[in-house]
């Protein structure tokens, strides 16, 4: 099956800094992408480089098998919610829906119309007007309606109270089960896609520090407690994603595809939010060690 | 029908939690045979969550033999877990009361009864394998 986003090398620079460097990743179809990482670690630039708002400066990106934002056909193939969910504040919801109608050759008036009625909003009531739960909703309605392959959501929850938050996902996760949608979605809160992702890609300081479904990555990765250890001396398999220490004991999360057997260590499995937090703490010290904006060019 | 919630903070994977439940239901008698299951897209729509979840959930069930799916219709239980040893839950609930009232004049705190409780049961069942 086509991968919904395939890039090789993918690069882009803005002057002399790079938002993101040598970016490779395959992204299965079906799936709820969660696209984690600090603020500026260049998921908006990801996000705009797959569908077409940004040009690569370096490398090849594909999205579901095209070339993003390569003539309508492509276009009506992507749905896109920009951060904070822009709407037209002077437009109401039925103009919105009349735009979306105009502007998208596989609009779904019906699904459009059903969502509207469905979360009690007057189509009259101008966009400027609503909550920013009822913002963020029309504007999923407008990006659903489209009937996209593909949904590209930039930050979408970020603003929202828990329960709008909620009630965002819930939509979401529905369009998922119905219309079986890939997403991708990206956030700085773990917490936010706990629930309803199952594939993470962590981006920090330009660079992708992991990627995969969250299930294998999180069955293949332990913390290890011990007596104090260096590191550097434990076996080739296990990878260190992140080492601490005190005087006496050594706390380890690594990468290993084998159980460990060495009863020194008590092994615990870990949750996706140490697995995440693990991995972008390892992209901060990396970026100190070696800024990774400063690349070298052959 | 039952309905389903989730633990975020116990650590459990979710999809397992789904199952727990349905098990539980099963087991204390609330969900019976012939009983459907909510849909994916009904669960979804409730939790927040991964269709995948809920999906992998429903496999696992339906391995286990207690629920099928029929196409297009929805999953129905085909067998549950509260057989015979239901009446006997009233009078083991009993003894358990007794010997917690047992526990707590002996000076255990509810942490001490749920460790020796734990520890018992794994060398009973340690030994019972052996």
């Amino acid at each position: 099956m086509t991968a919904v986003v395939e890039t090789k090398g993918l690069g882009k620079r803005y002057g002399r800094r790079w938002a993101l460097s040598d970016c490779t990743l395959s992204i299965p179809p079906g799936r709820v992408v969660g696209l984690v990482g600090p603020n500026g670690a260049g998921k908006t630039t990801l996000l705009n480089l797959a569908i077409g708002l940004l040009a690569p400066t370096s490398g090849v990106i594909e999205v579901l098998g095209g070339h993003p934002a390569d003539g309508p056909s492509q276009l009506a193939r992507v749905g896109f919610v920009a951060q904070e969910t822009p709407t037209y504040s002077g437009l109401s919801v039925t103009d919105h829906l009349q735009m979306g109608a105009w502007l998208n050759p596989g609009w779904d008036n019906g699904l459009a119309i059903g969502r509207i009625q469905h979360l009690k909003l007057d189509p009259k009531q101008k966009a400027g007007k609503l909550s920013g739960g009822q913002r963020a909703q029309l504007a999923l309605t407008l990006a659903l309606a489209k009937r996209p392959e593909l949904l590209i959501l930039d930050e979408p929850v970020a603003g929202l109270d828990p329960l709008a938050r909620r009630e965002f996902l819930q939509v979401l996760m529905e369009a998922v089960a119905e219309h079986g949608v890939s997403v991708i979605l990206s956030s700085h809160l773990v917490a936010d896609l706990e629930r309803v992702c199952d594939y993470l890609v962590v981006l920090v300081a330009s660079r992708i520090q992991v990627a995969g479904e969250i299930e294998s990555l999180l069955a293949g990765h332990r913390r290890l407690t011990g007596p104090r250890r260096d590191p550097s001396r434990l076996p080739a398999n296990y990878r260190v994603i992140e080492a601490s220490h005190t005087d006496r004991q050594s706390s380890l999360i690594v990468a290993t595809d084998e159980r460990v057997h060495d009863p020194v260590w008590t092994v615990e499995q870990i949750g996706l939010e140490d697995l995440v937090l693990a991995y972008m703490s390892r992209g901060v010290e990396v970026e100190k060690r070696q800024p990774a904006h400063v690349e070298v060019r052959p | 029908m039952i309905e389903f919630h989730l633990d975020s903070r116990s650590g459990v994977a979710p999809y397992l939690q789904v199952v727990q439940q349905v098990r539980q239901a099963l087991r204390l008698g609330t969900l019976l045979e012939g009983d459907q299951l909510p849909t994916v897209k009904d669960v979804v729509a409730r939790l927040a969550i991964n269709p995948n979840t809920v999906l992998k959930a429903y496999k696992e069930l339906e391995h286990a033999g207690l629920v099928a799916a029929r196409p297009g219709i929805g999953t129905f239980v085909i067998r549950t877990l509260s057989d015979a040893s239901l009446s006997a839950h009233g009078p083991l609930r009993q003894d358990l009361k007794r010997w917690l009232a047992k526990a707590r004049k002996a000076g255990l705190d509810d942490e001490s009864i749920e460790a020796l409780f734990r520890d018992t049961f794994l060398s009973v069942s340690e030994e019972g394998v052996a």
